[in-house]
């Protein structure tokens, strides 16, 4: 199936090629894009809202798309075997949710220091107690150091394309980590709407495992030599720097993607009404949700900004700051309690004074557009009054 | 492309009924109809008789935000109990039902709504429709499993969201092809449902018979002369 490809550039194919239209949820996109991403092995446990996609691509392999697929014991198994098949060369996929993220927390970190380009789908839902599955993407908060690439999709179409760039991204040599592909659980997955895909015969290329910066593993490069003696931090002297300097080599590895991302993605973030005194920053489905608040701001007559930030790790700093320069305030929607994009966000700006951290939705409801439109207002409500002072 | 004010629609109904396939058949044909479309389910564990909700949004207009339907313009209820027992995720029932908004309730008679209720539904100028989708289903189609299907038609004799030669190609879709894929609950929910026929394209015609059948069983309901009683 892999050898079908008839494309030799996919990422300009898939930023400018033809696409045909489709109605279908996010999971089905989802198997859409794992159905051109010649993925040799897809490891699957099954958690809502994820377990669909899963499910699609379990079919994909019945029909022959991916070399291997099976379920494994809990989600540790499957990043753990991931791994494994990472470790082997092959490209690998898989997805999960909420509490499965958390549970295979240990595993996030190993595969960025491994240095393997495993793309993994979280499909975000709240984590307990209170128990939830609806959407809610406090689970980005608790990655945002494990080492990988993180892009947020805003819809169903980001999720799709989305993924096989994060294979494009993820897989430069100089690059090489772990990307995660994050979108907001039944906002995304869940919904169906349309969508343009690329041609059923679109494919990747193959992965060349003989690219990485690190060996494969195999009888001629077995595993111990590698992983266990250099890195392990004993009271031998040299391994605290070796460990030390492996792991600045994953930041400047991540810090190295920001140019990938942007010939692949066309940017960490993507900028409506530049130069507006108002912006709102958002990712995921807060963006969608944003996308109605300014038509409902435009209808009072005031305009509005809008950032989507595509890529959380790395995290556009220098494109915000650029982007917010004339700007006197800036409204951060998210769905999480914790308000982790808020902080990015406050981290990376002067005069962060001009950030409002919030509305935030948790819990599982969706974002009233409103909501975001009256956190407008009293930003710029407040700024009179003060001014006046 | 026709063009058509914002329309979102909320269904709310038991695990079961079927609210979210009526709302992936509805969905579907607007977009063949060329218009905007977005569909989505919302549920708690996926279970039977439990409270299941499902939205539409149509509009001519690129919709963009997601989740529940917070205010809808039109609600379908699938089940007396959605009212009388409260099983759904917003109270009262027609929680942000907008002005001038239709209600259509699965109702073999109408139901005592309580007055506060109905002042609240005058006030809206809301508009209350009864179907005995259920009772007709089993009377057209032979089963219960396509009450959703009534419902259906019951809205197309209310209003005409999308065509009908949409509609019936995106009933030929949701059950005709093998692309879809549903959870295991779903699916044998189809099984039941498809094997009283002995082909798929029995099944539409008797569905195509069953929506004109639930639009001409409408009674209109009017909150204000109630209110008045």
């Amino acid at each position: 199936m892999c050898s079908d490809n008839n494309f030799d550039d996919p990422g300009a194919m898939l930023l400018n090629g033809p696409r045909t239209r489709a109605f279908i949820t996010g999971s089905e996109a989802v198997c859409e894009a794992v159905k051109r991403a010649c993925v040799d092995m897809a490891i699957a446990y099954p958690i809502t809202p994820q377990s669909e996609s899963m499910h699609l691509i379990g079919d994909l392999y019945a029909k022959g798309y991916i070399k291997d697929y099976y379920r494994a014991e809990n989600e540790f198994a499957v990043m753990a075997a991931v791994h494994g098949a990472a470790l082997g060369g092959g490209r690998v996929f898989t997805a999960t949710s909420g509490p499965g993220t958390l549970r295979a927390m240990e595993m996030f970190p190993v595969w960025a220091g491994a240095r393997q380009p495993i793309v993994c789908a979280f499909m975000c839902r709240g984590v307990s107690l209170p128990p939830s599955i609806q959407p809610e993407n406090i689970e980005m908060g608790m990655l945002l150091d494990t080492g990988m690439l993180m892009f947020h999709a805003e819809n169903g179409q980001d999720f799709h394309d989305m993924i096989l760039q994060a294979y494009l991204i993820a897989e430069q040599t100089d690059v090489h980590l772990p990307a995660g592909v994050f979108a907001d659980g039944f906002f995304v997955t869940h919904t169906r709407e349309e969508m343009m895909l690329p041609p059923e015969d679109f494919r990747l290329l193959p992965y060349d495992s003989n690219l990485a910066p690190v060996p494969t593993f195999d009888m001629e490069t077995p595993p111990m030599r590698i992983t266990r003696d250099p890195l392990l931090n004993k009271s031998n002297f040299i391994s605290s720097s070796a460990n030390a300097s492996w792991h600045q080599e994953i930041l400047a590895a991540a810090e190295r993607a920001r140019k990938h991302i942007r010939r692949f993605m066309g940017g960490l973030i993507e900028v409506e009404n530049p130069g507006s005194k108002v912006f709102i920053a958002a990712s995921g489905t807060a963006v969608s949700q944003s996308r109605e608040a300014i038509r409902i701001l435009q209808g009072e007559g005031i305009d509005a900004g809008l950032i989507k930030i595509k890529s959380i790790r790395p995290f556009p700093e220098q494109e915000l700051k650029d982007a917010v320069e004339g700007a006197d305030h800036i409204i951060v929607p998210e769905f999480n309690a914790g308000g982790w994009l808020a902080r990015e966000i406050r981290a990376s700006l002067d005069r962060n004074t001009r950030v409002t951290a919030g509305p935030r939705v948790f819990g599982g409801m969706t974002m009233p557009p409103w909501l975001i439109a009256d956190e407008v207002k009293s930003a710029i409500q407040a700024a009179k009054v003060n001014g006046g002072n | 492309m026709k063009s058509i004010e914002k329309n979102f629609i909320r269904m709310s109904g038991l695990g079961g009924q079927g609210a979210v396939t009526a709302a992936h058949i509805l969905g579907s044909a607007a977009n063949k109809d060329g218009l905007e479309s977005t569909v989505n389910p919302f549920f708690g564990a996926e279970k039977r008789l439990a409270p299941a909700e499902s939205y539409v949004r149509i509009s001519s207009q690129k919709v963009y935000e997601k989740g529940e339907v917070l205010y809808p313009n039109t609600i379908m209820i699938f089940h007396p109990h959605v009212i009388t027992m409260g099983k759904c995720y917003t109270m009262p029932f027609f929680d942000g039902l907008q002005e001038g908004g239709v209600l259509l309730i699965n109702s073999d008679e109408p139901l005592s709504l309580r007055d506060e209720d109905l002042r609240l539904l005058a006030d809206l100028k809301a508009k209350i429709y009864y179907v005995p989708a259920t009772k007709i289903a089993t009377e057209v189609a032979g089963s219960e499993l396509s009450t959703n299907i009534a419902m259906l038609g019951g809205l197309y004799g209310i209003k005409k969201l999308t065509s009908i030669k949409s509609l019936k190609e995106s009933m030929m879709e949701r059950f005709g092809g093998g692309k879809f894929v549903a959870s295991g609950s779903t699916a044998a929910l189809d099984d039941a449902v498809k094997g009283k026929f002995a082909k798929v394209s029995q099944m539409i015609e008797k569905n195509m018979e069953l929506i004109e059948a639930a639009g001409a069983a409408l009674t209109e309901f009017c909150p204000a002369e109630e209110k008045e009683d």
